[in-house]
């Protein structure tokens, strides 16, 4: 059973002053999510990401389509039981402390009283807040917040949890420590669907990734399968300034520090590259592929297209 | 569902009691009340009528300052705070739940404050009457009175707070109740006009909330007896009219996009 599927879901907003205009927040979308898996939801700001976490969590009401959560349809709220979420820049009730706030989403999730404490203690250890369990929350950093705010989305113990981008505003610590998180909650079993914008995260934690730009799919698979498609550069390096003119005719981007040259060029040009080095008497001295990053795929899926301007 | 509603309700009268204005603002109404012993001093005779009067009014007037001030936020600042995502995306809690959890809990605040003001009231009556009688019961259903309102106001506030911002929100509150507390007014200003304005003044005069008939301050200041009938139909009157709007607050708020 796919955790989640999603079959031409779509949404559009009246907008204007008599709300006589229609804007599409998200194009039909089609998706599966398999059980086990760690997805990404990739894209620019506005692509449609937190509109497609709002629809599947029935935060907003499709335009179109259908979805199914664990194998339950949107409008069965037995299933939220089973699912955990994370909401982008979270908030909480600052009035609480982690402890009161944990114990009262625990209680909504419809967790046993007998059970609340233990796992509060537990969610809490998970994110490294058990010394902070009695501060109000309006105390709180950005960072301990989202900490805070990942702990609520695993008090459960949910099988799905869905992530609206969990690295933003934590630092290069905490990013890594949610990181670690992610992959310690997959490899117990839970699928983690989560959307981002930073793509060094995605392509690090994924099995496989959408992109989404202005509410429609760019793009899906298994982030290896996708790198291998997008043609990659070539980094070349020899001795002798007097061949730059010959490769930056090739499309090389040339950096020359003395008399050592640097040059990157696209993979296709490298035969030229090196015939027309040999020409020029230049000295080599390596020729390295240049990995392919999710960057790379993201920008060939995209394009110059400019960001939606939905942010719903 | 009992569980999910006890929890909302608890968490919003725990976020209410740790909020300092409302101490504040109850503070105040008990100043006002301990003021009136003095007011009382200088009317001859009728210290006790003054007493009450003021003393009512007050408890009623903050409560309803309260009411509407906490009520207006109940969901718009929810949504504005995005608090309430955590609630309903990922947890089995149905829309009508929320509202009502959110519904009972200030109804909690607002009888918790009424007990407190309550209390402060009834030491100044035996300060100033050095006893307490069977007769003073009446100040009691002019209490629960006060009461009622407080339910009727909130229900209102977060009916608007469902599909309005908080100043709005306020705005229409406090209007409504102005409105509700003339609402006899309204009702002898329909019997004197004729043909359509008339149907117009004793359609509206109907449709807000009566408030006059639950402020019985003046009556029992007078020591004038509130009749068992009036009790029952105002509580069945406030039953039938709070239950209306809570099922038009859930009916806007489960159609909204919470975007």
């Amino acid at each position: 059973m796919a955790a989640i599927e999603i079959q031409g879901l779509e949404k559009s907003y009246k907008t204007g002053f008599f709300h006589n205009k229609l804007k599409r927040g998200l194009q039909p979308l089609n998706l599966t999510v398999e059980d086990g898996e760690v997805f990404g939801c990739l894209g620019p700001n506005g692509a449609g990401k937190t509109t497609t976490l709002k629809l599947l969590l029935g935060l907003v009401f499709p335009s179109g389509g259908t979805a199914k959560i664990l194998g339950c349809d949107l409008q069965d709220i037995s299933v939220k039981r089973f699912i955990g979420f994370l909401p982008e820049q979270p908030y909480f009730y600052d009035h609480l402390t982690p402890l009161e706030l944990l114990d009262y989403y625990a209680q909504l999730s419809g967790v046993d009283s007998s059970e609340r404490k233990r796992k509060v203690d537990k969610a809490l250890a998970r994110v490294g807040m058990s010394d902070s369990g009695t501060i109000q929350l309006r105390k709180f950093s950005k960072g301990m917040l989202q900490r805070v705010g990942i702990a609520q989305a695993i008090v459960h113990d949910p099988k799905l949890i869905l992530l609206d981008e969990p690295m933003s505003g934590l630092d290069p610590v905490g990013r890594r420590e949610v990181r670690d998180l992610v992959q310690e909650l997959n490899e117990e079993g839970k699928t983690i669907f989560f959307s981002t914008h930073i793509l060094s995260d995605a392509e690090t934690l994924c099995d496989r990734v959408a992109v989404l730009n202005k509410g429609e799919l760019k793009g899906i698979g298994i982030v290896a399968e996708l790198l291998h498609n997008v043609a990659g550069d070539m980094e070349v390096v020899w001795n002798g300034a007097q061949a730059i003119p010959a490769l930056s005719a090739l499309g090389a981007r040339c950096h020359a520090t003395g008399d050592v040259v640097r040059a990157l060029l696209p993979e296709r040009s490298l035969e030229a590259a090196l015939a027309a080095l040999r020409k020029s008497q230049a000295r080599l001295t390596s020729v390295t592929p240049v990995r392919t990053t999710l960057e790379d795929y993201f920008l060939a899926r995209i394009g110059d297209e400019k960001p939606n301007e939905v942010n719903a | 569902m009992i569980g999910r509603l006890g929890a909302i309700a608890f968490n919003t009268y725990r976020e209410a009691v740790r909020d300092r204005v409302l101490y504040n603002l109850i503070l105040f109404a008990l100043l006002i009340v301990g003021s009136s012993i003095l007011f009382g001093q200088i009317s001859l005779e009728i210290n006790r009528i003054v007493l009450i009067n003021l003393g009512l009014s007050a408890i009623s007037l903050f409560g309803i300052v309260i009411a509407i001030f906490i009520g207006i936020g109940l969901v718009s600042k929810e949504i504005e705070k995005k608090t309430l995502y955590t609630v309903l995306a990922a947890r089995p809690v149905r829309r009508w739940e929320f509202i009502a959890g959110k519904f009972f809990g200030l109804v909690m605040t607002l009888t918790v404050n009424a007990l407190l003001m309550s209390v402060g009231f009834f030491a100044a009556v035996l300060y100033v009457s050095h006893k307490l009688g069977r007769g003073d019961l009446q100040l009691v259903t002019a209490i629960y009175f006060i009461l009622l309102e407080y339910v009727l106001i909130t229900a209102l506030a977060l009916l608007f707070s469902t599909f309005s911002t908080p100043v709005f929100s306020s705005i229409f509150a406090f209007a409504i109740f102005a409105i509700g507390t003339f609402a006899d007014d309204l009702r002898g200003f329909a019997q004197m006009a004729n043909g359509l304005p008339r149907w117009l003044m004793t359609g509206a005069a109907y449709l807000v909330p009566n408030f006059a008939s639950l402020n019985v301050i003046t009556q029992v200041a007078h020591d004038v007896a509130v009749s068992p009938k009036l009790i029952l139909l105002n509580t069945l009157y406030v039953v039938v009219y709070t239950t209306a709007v809570l099922t038009a607050s859930v009916w806007i708020f489960e159609r909204r996009n919470l975007k």
